[in-house]
């Protein structure tokens, strides 16, 4: 092993300078995730997910109707069709047509899903910076209040946000974001503890640095890699959670197709036509399976050895 | 004979290409003989016990030779049948003491485990046993220390705990993969006599695997030098010593410290580094780094010769060539 | 050990005080009015104002916490704004049946999460490692409800071999000792009774325990992998130890030590799938209840459960961390360490 430090001030510096940047770091696993079939496999459902979703909500934008049937049109002497040639996932109780409303379903679940955990993670990554970089009184109450949170399981905690937020779009993001806050916090104050203590962030501080900056050079880049690993992971959480919601009648409501609301509104005709309640369901799997085995794919591609944590 | 290896090869078939780990050996060890096996790492010294033990894991595989344990062929055995000769006749202490000990079993249990399985003993006699095994190796108020768990233990007593387990079923072969590297030089001596009086008082067999030429002119009665994962050079421990005949053997006894040389020379070392054994050079492997090089080294593999039971694979010795080094 | 058990069990006072301002600061603080919830639209104005005057909510709010808290230390929860009956008799009616699915389910969990773990890390990449980490995967990512729905599709609606909802043919019932129904119907000797809430248990446990059992079987795996490669598995086989009883007997004594706090989370995630399976099962339990209450901001009901549930939850941790070292020889609880 080579010394860490040296008599020499100017090499202390340059050690301190010594840390990956953030783009090599995320260069660095991009080359070991594409050697990884089951991330892209995962990344090109993603890919295939989101242009669904961007080309319903842009033809949406455009008044243009882009989808086989308009997904909100009820016409009741056409419920409960079995899946055919025009109807290919069959139509609802209201005579809608599932196909249309489930690839209409795809833009919520994203956008609910990505802007839920930006709010956990912004917030997260707050909490835990502060608390793991202050340490001391600061950390103790920031992580016991975490702690708080995670005592209450994560679903029950929404369903009393939504009921104090009231029912909604907007709502069931915030809900959603708000309950995994915890999960950043924990992760960014530990990486920050274990980083603190390297002897380059030492050096970082005898050579003078502004705290401000030893954060973003110095911790931030390791903390990085895990925090990517922890959000695509998180998707698929909050995807989870947004049709749980949906289920229960409290989370994103109508005129919006929502894949968890369908099944929900479906309950009643689970043994008449059961073929409602499959499909919705089929997206809802597919969706999450494919966050999940991009999060992995990143996980191993940031290290083998860490596993399921 | 007690155990004859001949033509052993083992091969680590990695992505990048085949690793000939041990490449075509034959030695043999003697009822209650020390043969020392010395080489650097990646010399296949440890592959090679491992292939004796059949604990080779899963890249690694015995691709040529045979092995014979009281003239009986071990890979016509079934698991079984090797089962119930390891850890019974031939039996292994590992390098590292400090993790190849279970760390949620009482040492008492570990050694336990072996007797039960082998000797088919009481557990109340077992214990018995296990408790006299370890008072044999020197651990002091042995009824106690059998309750512990490992990490209670100095890394010098868990080598001892590790030797009594191998030792507890009387086994007629003992193989031992750098049993004193991870230990303090005082201890060193305390593990390799332990080992020597073992062999004194139970007639068994020691095959002593060692980077540390030290260690072998302390224990052994012969020894094999062995480089990327051939035998270079073997004979008795004094003829080695006394007369060391191929450049590597002569390389490796100049890097031994000398406490009673006054000069202020600096150490010996070999130069150059072990070829990568995915690009093995043509002739002799050890061809690049030896001071004696010759064209023809490079070119060809020099054959093991054996002059008078003195055996060493150079063209420095070649037979033909009638000894002598100016061709 | 003893004075680290009771250190721990003090913790549950911060934790229980927090959560309790936190459930109180959601349905009390930024919550709408529950009194029109509860006595409906069309409830005039007095009615409105003596209802709010009887349940205290005109109160200042740090006083109207104090008096719950008060209230709590002397074991009254108070009492639900529908139903009047006191908090813990509605909880303990209903708590029962959620734990007796949660054990269930969490038993099937490990046992097979732990099967499936240990032959795919023996037999690493082969078909039955690459089968089992499929379906591991599918567990992750399928919603709970979603898999009830599922079985109930194929089990009691194409095959008809399993009930679809509730736990036990009301005809069976056996008296409640235990409110376990499984151990009421053996205490009263029972067996119809036994089998009929066995087979009413089923479907919903198999539901909540999909997604812990993937999380397990997967933790398993990786834990055993990495056990497999340590030092002393090598020693093992060189005593000649029969490769079954090094995987049972060494290797997995010490694989299970990170999956023993696995279990005991997932434990603490089964009372919230619990929620979403007792609503697909119309599963008599406290998920589904404390659903409803929520929307009806039924308040002392809801903080009730989530003192209970976080209770258990710090409860649970507390074990997790025994079990530990008790598997783990290494770990020594001393009482600096809190």
């Amino acid at each position: 092993m080579e010394p860490k430090y040296s008599s020499n001030p100017d090499e202390n510096l340059q050690a301190a300078e010594y840390v990956e940047k953030p783009e090599s770091q995320l260069k660095a696993m991009w080359e070991t995730l594409r050697q990884n079939k089951a991330a892209v496999a995962g990344l090109f459902i993603i890919g295939i997910l989101a242009i669904i979703a961007l080309t319903v909500w842009l033809s949406e934008l455009m008044g243009k109707q882009i989808l086989p049937y308009d997904p909100n049109y009820a016409d009741m002497t056409k419920s409960f069709i079995k899946p055919n040639a025009q109807h290919w996932f069959g139509t609802d109780q209201l005579g809608r047509d599932m196909f249309s409303r489930i690839l209409d379903g795809t833009k919520i679940s994203l956008f609910v899903g990505v802007t839920a955990v930006a709010i956990s993670l912004t917030i997260g990554v707050i909490f835990g910076a502060i608390a793991g970089y202050r340490g001391g009184k600061t950390d103790t109450v920031i992580m016991r209040l975490m702690d708080m949170m995670l005592a209450i399981p994560s679903i029950l905690l929404a369903i009393a946000f939504m009921a104090a937020l009231g029912k909604g779009l907007d709502k069931a993001i915030i809900a959603i974001g708000l309950v995994s806050i915890p999960e950043y916090a924990r992760i960014v104050r530990g990486s920050i503890l274990s980083v603190k203590e390297n002897d380059y962030v030492h050096a970082a501080k005898i050579m003078g640095n502004k705290t401000s900056r030893i954060i973003y050079k110095h911790i931030l880049p390791n903390v990085i890699s895990v925090i990517v690993v922890r959000a695509t992971l998180g998707v698929s959480t909050a995807v989870l959670d947004t049709a749980a919601l949906g289920f229960l009648g409290l989370g994103v409501q109508p005129p919006f197709a929502e894949w968890g609301d369908m099944l929900g509104r479906a309950r009643g005709f689970i043994f008449s036509a059961p073929y409602t309640l499959i499909f919705p369901g089929i997206a809802i799997t597919i969706t999450v399976l494919a966050f999940n085995l991009l999060g992995d794919g990143l996980r191993d591609a940031l290290d083998p050895k860490s596993r399921i944590k | 004979m007690l155990l004859e290896v001949k033509n052993l090869t083992t091969e680590f078939k990695l992505k990048r290409g085949i690793v000939k780990a041990v490449d075509d050996i034959s030695f043999t060890i003697d009822k209650g003989e020390i043969l020392a096996i010395v080489g650097e790492s990646g010399s296949g010294k440890s592959v090679t016990s491992l292939s004796i033990m059949g604990l080779l894991q899963k890249p690694g595989k015995v691709t040529g030779g045979q092995i014979f344990y009281k003239s009986q062929d071990l890979s016509t055995l079934s698991k079984k049948e090797l089962q119930k000769l390891r850890g019974n006749q031939i039996s292994m202490i590992f390098q590292e003491p400090m993790t190849s000990l279970n760390p949620v079993w009482r040492i008492k249990d570990q050694i336990m485990e072996s007797i039960m399985l082998h000797m088919k003993l009481s557990k109340k006699d077992a214990l018995a046993r296990t408790i006299e095994i370890l008072e044999t190796v020197g651990i002091p108020s042995a009824a106690q220390r059998a309750n512990d768990y490992p990490h209670q233990m100095s890394g010098g007593m868990r080598q001892r705990v590790m030797t009594a387990m191998a030792l507890a079923c009387n086994p007629e072969l003992l193989i031992a993969d750098e049993p004193t590297t991870a230990l303090d030089v005082t201890i060193q001596a305390q593990i390799l006599e332990l080992l020597y009086r073992m062999r004194e008082k139970f007639h068994m067999a020691v095959m002593l695997i060692t980077h540390d030429l030290g260690v072998v002119s302390e224990a052994a009665d012969r020894v094999i030098v062995m480089y990327c994962g051939k035998i270079m050079e073997e004979a008795d421990v004094r003829t080695l010593f006394n007369n060391p005949m191929h450049p590597y053997t002569i390389g490796l006894l100049k890097s031994i410290p000398q406490i009673d040389n006054d000069s202020d020379e600096r150490l010996y070392m070999i130069k150059g580094m072990v070829p990568n054994p995915l690009n093995m050079p043509k002739g002799c492997p050890f061809s690049d780094r030896c001071e004696q090089s010759m064209e023809r080294c490079t070119q060809e593999m020099p054959q093991l010769q054996d002059i008078d039971g003195h055996k060493v694979r150079c063209f420095l010795h070649d037979a033909k060539e009638g000894g002598s080094a100016k061709q | 050990m003893l004075r680290y058990i009771i250190k721990r069990l003090l913790m549950l006072i911060p934790v229980l005080l927090g959560v309790s301002i936190i459930v109180f600061l959601i349905m009390r603080v930024f919550s709408p009015d529950p009194a029109p919830i509860v006595l409906g639209q069309h409830a005039t104005q007095q009615a409105v104002a003596a209802w709010r005057q009887v349940n205290g909510l005109n109160d200042p709010i740090y006083l109207q916490y104090y008096h719950y808290l008060t209230g709590a230390l002397t074991g009254n929860l108070g009492t639900s704004y529908y139903t009047k009956l006191p908090v813990v008799k509605e909880i303990m009616s209903r708590f029962p049946a959620t734990i007796e699915l949660a054990i269930v389910a969490i038993i099937l969990a490990s046992f097979f999460g732990i099967v499936i773990g240990v032959i795919s890390a023996v037999k690493k990449n082969s078909i039955f490692d690459n089968a089992g980490m499929f379906i591991a995967l599918i567990g992750v990512s399928m919603p709970i409800f979603w898999l009830g729905i599922l079985l109930i599709i194929l089990f009691s609606g194409a095959l008809h071999w399993l009930p679809s909802n509730g736990r036990i043919n009301p005809l069976l019932e056996p008296a409640h000792i235990t409110g376990f129904f499984l151990i009421d119907s053996l205490m009263a000797g029972n067996m119809d009774a036994f089998f009929d809430a066995l087979r009413h248990l089923i479907l919903p446990a198999s539901a909540l325990a999909m997604y812990s059992m993937a999380i397990i079987t997967r933790m398993t795996r990786s834990s055993m992998l990495d056990t497999l490669q340590q030092d002393f598995i090598r020693t093992a086989r060189a005593k000649g130890v029969p490769e079954g009883k090094v995987v049972r007997k060494h290797a997995l004594r010490n694989g299970l030590i990170p999956i023993v706090t696995v279990i005991g989370l997932q434990l603490g995630s089964l009372l919230g799938g619990a929620v979403l399976t007792e609503t697909v099962f119309s599963w008599p339990g406290i998920g589904a209840y404390t659903v409803e209450c929520i929307l009806k901001s039924d308040f002392p009901v809801v903080q009730g459960v989530v003192l209970l549930v976080a209770t258990i939850y710090v409860l649970m941790n507390l074990i997790v961390d025994l079990i530990y070292a008790f598997l783990d020889p290494r770990i020594k609880y001393s009482k600096k360490e809190v």
